[in-house]
């Protein structure tokens, strides 16, 4: 178990440090000046242009040597210092990202946990039950196939124009100000719940087709045969099965993760929601690079908590591991 | 060969979702064929127009056809398919192989750079190179998806390879003296060439939404047009407020289709290949 671990720890320290080398070389790999690139790009007065040349030049430090360059990069970073938004000059990126957090989080877990739970529901109800499968599974299939980004669409042009049920833009309304009472929880969650529909339907058909499939191996394996020779009640079977088939279920909630987030950053730029997502596409649309840069990392750091805290549930659950760790975990 | 054809053409599954794609794929082809109009981009009409005769899926804000824009869309997303679904798989593959195969140091090594790549994000990782490139066509962007989405693959494979290899016919192969990429193309590839279908078929999809991703957050193509720089405009324009239903609608439709299908292609042929899954 402390070897696996291990491994798991090794592999994300030097995934964190790839992930912020790639922040650091992308722009010094990138055809041209990167500074020029940026100023020429920074649609203000000449008078800004220059001070921002001024900034850039020492943020990115490209007179004195590679190594030294990346060994401030470093320094500054572990500093906390993600360079200053462009967009929303002069707020650091860091409090920017800080302060977008939380919204991202409030729909991102949730939607993960409940559809994670009702996917692998869903999927062991229809394994082997051929009417309900053979509805559900072509449906999932499709669900599994669409964009978030549609989804989210759908829903807001029904729920949010047609019917006029739910707000479709911003985490709660123009006139409120965040703080704790009913009218103001009651109208974040007004806004809150098609984005969190939306991320929980993709990925319900997922887990459900993973699930099913699951299902049916554990159902065809030859412990599940034997049992069935001696006449075991049915339903005891499917607890068995289902019980080995979760496991897999918990490392693809590993792998799932960059899909997710990938969705997540699409959907809040379909419902304005301001998290991390809708950050970043701000950033992008007015080229402010820093900003771009610090959602990077933050979104990878976020990834490699989530990652360990799955393989913790996984050495938790599965006595295998915590008895023995040798070779490949497929 | 005529066992597999035999189970392939009775196969519910990979019919239908074979159909739809190539429902597609043709409308893709013969599409700007049968459009009024030749320019995608062009304003051919008045703005804010339902479906009609003259418009068959109605106009944008700025009056131009969408069904003109949709199977330009289609075009490209087939090619962002083809081209990045294309070079992950064959990234992939030859990696997974070669570490599969080599084992020791080399194997390590790969795996690893596997394991981190796994970890991030495609998309995050996406974003960062494609927002400091000064310019891109749906080729750069292709390429960029096929060499950050090939890590799934190379794990599935080379435990697929490491099980292959220990076989009887490798060994011998390998006594006889051939090289290892002989060995590679000649005994370990023809047996998992239905995985490598497979394999294939889920890149393409996942390019494709990919692509659609990227366009959407406003990294898409600078010139042309695709599905999701469709929905990106649509809503950046409040198409959806607006109750333009024919202009953000349709996009999103044909990719859950294609995307779709291609994954009910899947199953289905799994179920050809897989004697085990075959339904009695």
């Amino acid at each position: 178990m402390k070897k696996y671990l291990r491994t798991k720890i090794l592999v994300y320290v030097l995934t964190f440090i790839f992930a912020v080398t790639i922040d650091w070389l992308i722009p010094r790999l990138m055809p041209g000046n990167p500074i020029l690139v940026l100023v020429s790009r920074f649609s203000g007065l000449p008078e800004s242009a220059r001070v921002m040349y001024s900034y850039l030049t020492k943020a990115f430090g490209l007179d004195q040597p590679l190594w030294k360059q990346y060994f401030n990069f470093w320094i500054a970073f572990l500093k906390g210092d993600l360079g200053i938004s462009i967009y929303l000059y002069p707020k650091p990126v860091l409090d920017v990202l800080k302060s977008a957090l939380p919204y991202s989080l409030g729909i991102l877990l949730p939607s993960i946990l409940a559809s994670w739970f009702a996917g692998n529901s869903i999927g062991a109800l229809a394994a082997r039950r051929r009417r309900l499968d053979s509805i559900l599974l072509p449906i999932m299939y499709f669900i599994n196939g669409a964009p978030y980004l549609w989804l989210g669409i759908i829903l807001a042009y029904y729920f949010g124009v047609v019917l006029r049920w739910f707000p479709i833009a911003g985490a709660y309304s123009f006139g409120l100000r965040p703080h704790l009472s009913w009218l103001f929880v009651g109208n974040f969650l007004k806004h809150w719940i098609l984005p969190f529909l939306s991320l929980f339907i993709v990925q319900l058909g997922g887990w459900a087709i993973g699930m099913r499939n699951m299902v049916i191996y554990e159902l065809e394996s030859n412990y599940s045969r034997f049992l069935e020779t001696l006449g075991v009640k049915n339903s005891l079977i499917r607890k068995y099965a289902f019980r080995n088939a979760i496991l897999p279920q918990i490392t693809g909630l590993a792998l799932q993760l960059g899909t997710v987030i990938a969705g997540q950053v699409t959907t809040e730029v379909v419902f304005s929601y301001p998290g991390i997502g809708y950050i970043l596409t701000q950033a992008i649309l007015n080229q402010d690079y820093f900003l771009i840069q610090g959602c990077f990392i933050f979104i990878i750091i976020g990834v490699l908590i989530a990652n360990f805290t799955v393989d913790l549930v996984y050495v938790a659950l599965d006595p295998r591991i915590r008895y023995s760790y040798g070779g490949e975990i497929s | 060969m005529s066992e597999i054809l035999f189970f392939a053409l009775r196969n519910k599954k990979l019919k239908a979702g074979l159909s739809i794609v190539l429902f597609f794929v043709l409308l893709g082809l013969f599409g700007p064929l049968i459009s009024k109009y030749k320019d995608p981009l062009e304003y051919v009409g008045p703005g804010y127009q339902p479906p009609s005769k003259d418009f068959w899926l109605g106009t944008t804000t700025f009056g131009q056809d969408v069904f003109t824009q949709l199977v330009y869309g289609i075009r490209s997303s087939f090619f962002v398919g083809l081209v990045g679904g294309g070079l992950a798989t064959l990234i992939g593959l030859s990696i997974g192989f070669l570490a599969g195969y080599r084992g020791g140091l080399l194997d390590e090594m790969l795996m690893m750079l596997t394991n981190i790549l796994l970890v991030i994000p495609t998309l995050a990782l996406l974003i960062i190179i494609a927002a400091y490139l000064p310019y891109r066509g749906v080729l750069i962007q292709s390429i960029i998806i096929g060499f950050t989405a090939w890590p799934w693959t190379t794990r599935a494979v080379r435990a697929q390879t490491l099980s292959l290899k220990a076989r009887e016919y490798v060994n011998l192969a390998r006594i006889s003296g051939r090289s290892t990429l002989k060995i590679i193309i000649y005994e370990i590839v023809p047996n998992m060439l239905s995985y490598v279908f497979m394999v294939f078929i889920l890149q393409f999809g996942g390019a494709i939404l990919a692509a659609v991703g990227l366009d959407f957050i406003g990294l898409g193509p600078t010139k042309g047009i695709s599905l999701g720089l469709m929905m990106q405009n649509a809503v950046l324009w409040n198409a959806i407020q607006l109750g333009m239903w024919w202009w953000v609608i349709p996009p999103g439709l044909v990719i859950t289709l294609i995307v779709g299908g291609l994954y009910f292609m899947n199953v289905g042929l799994d179920e050809v290949f897989n004697p085990r899954l075959r339904e009695m």
